[in-house]
């Protein structure tokens, strides 16, 4: 024991041609936005991109500060080395808050976004736009309201996101169990609140494009969905960082951690989807299926695909341990389950919002190209800010150990 | 010819008994089996264990529960008492997954307890192969084949070098047969 002899000052150099690479893709990202917002008729279709992509963004950062409390509560010593990854994740979560809530408030106003409850006359009994059902929701759905819980839930995961990733740069610097201890504690009380709010905030964000419609799965389901993208996430960021020459005390048996994550989530994916399309499709009530039946009159290609993304290609892919191990497989695997989860949030937020004038085009790449690259430039800035490892983390010699 | 079968070496420590497998195979002693009351990291590389076909295994025993419940639902609601179930076809496949998936689970759960009491000799009515009792307890132990290796006094003083507490001499293999 003991053996190795790695540099715990090592610090990631963002440079080069990831950098360009990152701003080449906000550009192009922000180019194929002006051109969705120069065409009046293709507004609603920008609007819906954009939420996709910012709420993805947003989910990916907040489930980063969800992976480091989970790890603390575990007390698992296997991910010490590799906390920094998740941690620039969570540093860039107050960013994709913004811009968030900024594309929110907009599609809002300009009543591109939630107009199926957030339009003039639907909660008057006199108008002629009257909604009953949307009136019996008003008091939980009103724009002061949704807007409050957004700022709230997201604040929240915000603060301790922050606050994580702070007590961290703290023990770098002190050393002692003290950060260590309260890191626990915090994480305790967030994950207490994460785990009770993700859903409403997912049937704030999402489910609410179709008001009308409801299931109480849907936010089990975007959890499993963020949840295993952000494990995606980390798994590619540290493969490439890996293979850039950094890190080199991630060894196969922390990607063989990593694969068990993403092949178990993509199961509990799976599952949760299957358990909202069952009961669903088993009670055949019509207010249920509508759901459904726009699902399958308009986007049958992204449905199908969308399973064959996310459950077939993880389960048959990572069965066999020796890929779970492989880096080249896992990096593979990771890249199909997040450009899968991108199809799952397209499919879950366009039937609501643009319906069958849905399309796969400029807008919907670019737009995507544009997140991916804020994405990389943000976390890898946040990255280099600190060393590659927590060197002070009580765990930190059971996981360079590491050995499945 | 003396009537030892096993030579067994009892460590009271982890370090030692990894020390003194390192030992017996620097001297070109063939190891019959180590016993540890606890999983010790990196031990099967050390002996040279093959990897365990456990896995192999479950999945036949999985795909064998898939199997059965799809017949089963298929040939009962199918083939042979069609029932009309809120007009949905008799074939109706989202229905099937469910079980199909608890038999999944049942088949390879199942197959796996009854592989782990067959490779353990733990199964009702069969008695436990120990070859040292301590060794469920607070000892390491090391098991050689005396047959297999004739320089007995030799290995005693490796096993003692190394670190051992005690050195037995076991005329038969299993203790527990009594």
């Amino acid at each position: 024991m003991g053996t190795h002899n790695y540099n715990f000052t090592e610090q990631f150099e963002f440079t080069g041609k990831a950098k360009t690479l990152s701003i080449v893709a906000i550009v192009i990202g922000l180019a194929s936005i002006g051109y969705g917002f120069s065409d009046h008729g293709l507004h609603e279709r920008t609007f819906a991109n954009l939420l996709l992509m910012a709420y993805y963004f947003a989910c990916v950062c907040m489930s980063g500060a969800f992976f480091l409390a989970v790890q603390f509560v575990a007390q698992a010593g296997w991910s010490a080395s590799i906390l920094r990854v998740p941690q620039a994740m969570a540093k860039v979560l107050p960013i994709a808050v913004v811009i968030l809530i900024a594309i929110i408030g907009a599609g809002l106003y300009t009543h591109n976004l939630y107009h199926h409850w957030n339009a003039p006359g639907l909660t008057d009994p006199a108008d002629p736009n009257y909604d009953k059902l949307i009136d019996g929701k008003s008091a939980f759905l009103n724009v002061p309201f949704f807007l409050a819980r957004q700022v709230i839930f997201l604040g929240v995961y915000s603060f301790f996101a922050l606050l994580l990733s702070k007590l961290s740069t703290n023990e770098d610097l002190e050393g002692g169990l003290t950060s260590y201890t309260k890191s626990f504690k915090y994480s305790c009380i967030f994950l207490v609140i994460y785990g009770f709010t993700t859903p409403i905030f997912a049937f704030d964000t999402v489910m609410s494009l179709e008001a009308h419609w409801f299931s109480t799965m849907f936010g089990w389901y975007n959890f499993a969905a963020m949840w295993v993208s952000s494990l995606a996430t980390m798994a590619v960021i540290i493969i490439l960082l890996r293979k850039a020459g950094y890190m080199q005390w991630v060894n196969n048996s922390h990607l063989h951690n990593l694969g068990q994550f993403i092949f178990g989530f993509s199961i509990f994916w799976t599952y949760v989807w299957f358990a909202q399309f069952m009961l669903i499709y088993y009670a055949n009530m019509p207010e249920e299926t509508v759901y459904f039946y726009k699902r399958f009159e308009f986007y049958k290609f992204w449905f199908y695909l969308n399973l064959v993304m996310n459950f077939l290609a993880p389960v048959l892919l990572l069965m066999d341990r020796d890929n779970k191990r492989h880096e080249n497989i896992l990096l593979g695997v990771s890249i199909i389950v997040l450009c899968g989860h991108w199809v799952d949030y397209y499919q879950m937020i366009m039937p609501g919002t643009v319906e069958e004038h849905n399309g796969f085009g400029i807008i919907e790449i670019g737009t995507a190209i544009g997140f991916v690259g804020l994405f990389t430039f943000t976390v890898l800035s946040a990255l280099s800010k600190s060393p590659l490892i927590a060197k002070n983390h009580p765990l930190l010699e059971e996981s360079l150990n590491h050995q499945l | 010819m003396s009537n030892i079968k096993y030579i067994l070496g009892s460590f009271g420590d982890p370090d030692d008994l990894m020390h003194g497998i390192e030992k017996l195979q620097e001297n070109n002693v063939s190891i019959y089996d180590v016993y540890t009351p606890m999983p010790i990291h990196g031990i099967e590389a050390k002996l040279g264990i093959k990897r365990s076909r456990l896995d192999v295994l479950a999945f036949f025993c999985a795909i064998t529960g898939t199997m059965s419940a799809f017949a089963l639902i298929y040939l009962t609601s199918v083939v042979d008492w069609r029932n009309n179930i809120g007009g949905k076809p008799a074939f109706a496949l989202p229905d099937f997954i469910p079980i199909m998936f608890e038999l999944t689970i049942l088949f390879c759960a199942f197959g796996l307890v009854g592989a782990y009491y067959a490779s353990t000799h733990l199964f009702p009515g069969r008695s436990p192969r120990v070859m040292d009792l301590r060794a469920t307890n607070d000892r390491f132990i090391i098991a050689v084949d005396a047959k297999q290796n004739a320089e007995h006094s030799k290995i005693d003083g490796l096993l003692k070098e190394a670190g051992a507490i005690e050195v037995k001499h076991n005329e038969r293999k299993y203790i527990s047969y009594e």
